[in-house]
């Protein structure tokens, strides 16, 4: 009278298990549309394979004026007390280091305190933006997918699948993630992807009146970042995290977090 | 004291907000709890503690009722929680955080057959006894079992036993895990540390073996019942050996890095002595940590029984559950005190009834006692009554 039962426990257990992973299956086969659908139709006459951009910052040449902010803000629905880029005003004394960043820079900055300005044995702008990591942390970390990199690497949000966990602004080393608060999924800088598959340039590019920020191919050799790239007087921020950065700067001093 | 020689506190723009608050909090520590009770019903069924005998149902059905809430705070952390299930859909393999669907419902499935397999003599029973709507809920607990002969109660003995010994070091890799999430952050200089999983472990198994002492004696005194003072001395030498071990790895890693006198220490060092001063240096260690250790010490080596040894043992475990709440503060909270610019510090402000606020934490706290009690309405979850009152 036994035998019948443990053969039936064992038939329901091995259909129970085939069951499982049938629909398994099935669930991960959903994957791929929703990253096909970020990705499908590239612009015409663009082909992704064909370009290594990189981002330029030259840190002498910034006079914080805020145009990048702002026109960031415009271009992007960046929400008001969120940035996808900011400016840094440092100021090195003797006694230490005084950073700040009102508002992002948006506005400028107001003129630095009297007796800071005393003790000053350097002060610059240091502008910020997402590093479009080549190995980028955020990427790494998302558990469903929604960041990442594009076959241009550029490193990308997906704002239809991202579950608004936060794993990915905890995992960025640069603090350029933030939880967009009216759309509440992980957002950044995209070095403006939209633009760039059109033939322009970023839209911070475009506003800087003292060609600060650049951005360009480095396998077009008659673009500047190109003779930048081989020049090899450029550095990346925290050097230490080992993201290979692909936003490089120029005469940035090492008191730059 | 801000870090880096930095004249004001600089925080990155996008720093201002703490995105991980309360509910990653508790996060941790409901999952704490259910690893740390399960240990308690495996060092029964696997390592034969023969003391915890009376209360390896109870530990199993404890441990069940925590798992039942410990992803009840990352789904209302989410911001697109109907989006949640895409960590099973989507699954992004390189990410840590991927597989905790898998860790976490295979963990509960695990222990939801054990619970079965413990008391599907009981449903049995019952189905048999009751008539109407009642024998329809009990008959379908059955599963549709309902044979019971003294060869399937020697069959589910040893899948117990089978099932309590790999639901150890799945009860390992569920809390371990935990830790390998904050762990594995290497922009995070509060938490990128390889101690970090087995930091997680240790204190969840203590978090665990002090809250099943604290709610056994409740349960105890509120219906009257004797109380075995055996089992609860077995368990705080346990309880004690755990902490030893627990507090020695956090202390390990704080000297390490103060020694090291590196990168680290340039953030960690004000981190300390700044906003975790009064959470960590002296709430976590020198009041939750040390007096307790102090008190478990006394009960274990003076041999201290009944009574006093009730008493102190609550008192040990009260701060001890504690500790390990504070400890998961100060790892969550503290790590996102340290902005990313590296010459500030964030501010952490408590909201009370915000999404992410005291009173929700709290009810979901709250929730694993009420179904708990809910339980222990319909199934016996003491089975060691007869014999202590026979003693």
């Amino acid at each position: 009278m036994k035998q019948p039962e443990t053969n039936g426990r064992r038939v329901f257990l091995s259909k129970l298990l085939g069951g499982g992973v049938a629909a398994a299956g099935a669930l991960m086969g959903l994957r791929a549309p929703a990253l096909a659908k970020v990705l499908e139709g590239p612009d015409e006459g663009f082909d992704p394979g064909e370009h290594d951009y990189v981002f330029v910052v030259d840190i002498q040449k910034c006079i914080g004026c805020g145009n990048c902010v702002r026109a960031c803000g415009i271009e992007n629905n960046v929400p008001e007390g969120q940035f996808r880029t900011w400016i840094e005003r440092y100021v090195v004394t003797h006694e230490g280091v005084h950073v700040d960043s009102p508002e992002g820079g948006m506005n400028g900055f107001e003129a630095i305190d009297p007796a800071l300005r005393e003790q000053a044995i350097n002060a610059f702008f240091v502008p910020k933006l997402c590093n479009h990591c080549a190995e980028a942390p955020c990427v790494q970390v998302c558990p469903v997918g929604a960041t990442f990199t594009s076959p241009e690497g550029f490193v990308l949000v997906d704002p239809e699948h991202c579950i608004g966990c936060g794993y990915c602004i905890q995992a960025c080393p640069y603090g350029v993630r933030f939880m967009n608060k009216e759309r509440r999924v992980a957002d950044k800088c995209t070095w403006c992807y939209h633009r760039i598959r059109r033939g322009q340039q970023p839209a911070c590019v475009t506003v800087c009146p003292t060609g600060s920020r650049s951005f360009g191919d480095t396998r077009d050799e008659n673009d500047p970042v190109a003779q930048i790239l081989k020049d090899d007087q450029w550095d990346v921020l925290k050097p230490g995290m080992h993201t290979q950065c692909q936003v490089l700067y120029v005469g940035l001093p090492r008191v730059v977090v | 004291m801000l870090p880096n020689e930095s004249l004001v506190n600089f925080i990155f723009p996008n720093n201002a907000h703490i995105d991980w608050s309360l509910m990653i909090v508790i996060y941790p520590y409901i999952t704490g709890l259910v690893a740390g009770a399960f240990v308690v019903s495996s060092l029964y069924h696997v390592f034969r503690i023969r003391e915890f005998e009376g209360i390896a149902r109870f530990a199993l059905v404890a441990a069940f009722c925590f798992g039942l809430f410990a992803a009840v705070p990352l789904l209302v952390h989410l911001a697109q929680p109907q989006r949640a299930f895409n960590i099973f859909f989507t699954t992004h393999l390189t990410s840590a955080m991927s597989v905790f669907g898998y860790v976490y419902s295979s963990y509960m499935v695990l222990l939801m057959v054990e619970l079965w397999l413990t008391y599907r003599d009981y449903f049995i029973e019952r189905a048999k006894e009751t008539s109407g709507l009642q024998r329809v809920v009990w008959t379908a607990l059955t599963l549709g079992v309902t044979e019971y002969t003294p060869e399937s109660a020697r069959i589910d003995y040893r899948l117990t036993t089978f099932l309590a010994a790999i639901g150890i070091p799945w009860a390992c890799v569920l809390h371990g895990y935990v830790g390998f999430i904050f762990g594995s952050v290497k922009a995070n200089a509060w938490w990128a540390t390889p101690l970090q999983p087995i930091i997680f472990l240790m204190s969840a198994i203590v978090s665990g073996m002090a809250m099943l002492c604290l709610m056994y004696s409740f349960v105890r005194w509120r219906t009257g019942r004797p109380y075995d003072y055996a089992m609860i001395r077995k368990l705080m030498t346990f309880l004690w050996g755990f902490v030893i071990i627990d507090f020695t790895i956090e202390v390990l890693e704080v000297f390490y890095v103060y020694y090291e006198h590196g990168h680290h220490w340039s953030l960690i060092g004000p981190l300390l002595s700044g906003p975790l001063y009064n959470s960590f240096v002296i709430t976590q260690m020198l009041i939750l940590s040390a007096i307790p250790f102090l008190v478990l010490a006394v009960v274990v080596i003076r041999a201290i029984d009944r009574k006093p040894l009730l008493y102190l043992a609550n008192f040990a475990s009260l701060l001890l559950v504690l500790q390990v709440l504070v400890m998961r503060f100060n790892v969550v909270i503290g790590g996102q005190n340290i902005s990313k610019s590296d010459r500030g510090f964030a501010t952490f402000h408590f909201e009370i009834l915000a999404k992410e606020g005291v009173l929700p934490a709290l009810i979901i706290l709250a929730a694993p006692f009420v179904v708990y009690y809910i339980l222990s309405r319909f199934i016996p979850i003491f089975d060691d009554d007869e014999r202590l009152t026979a003693r």
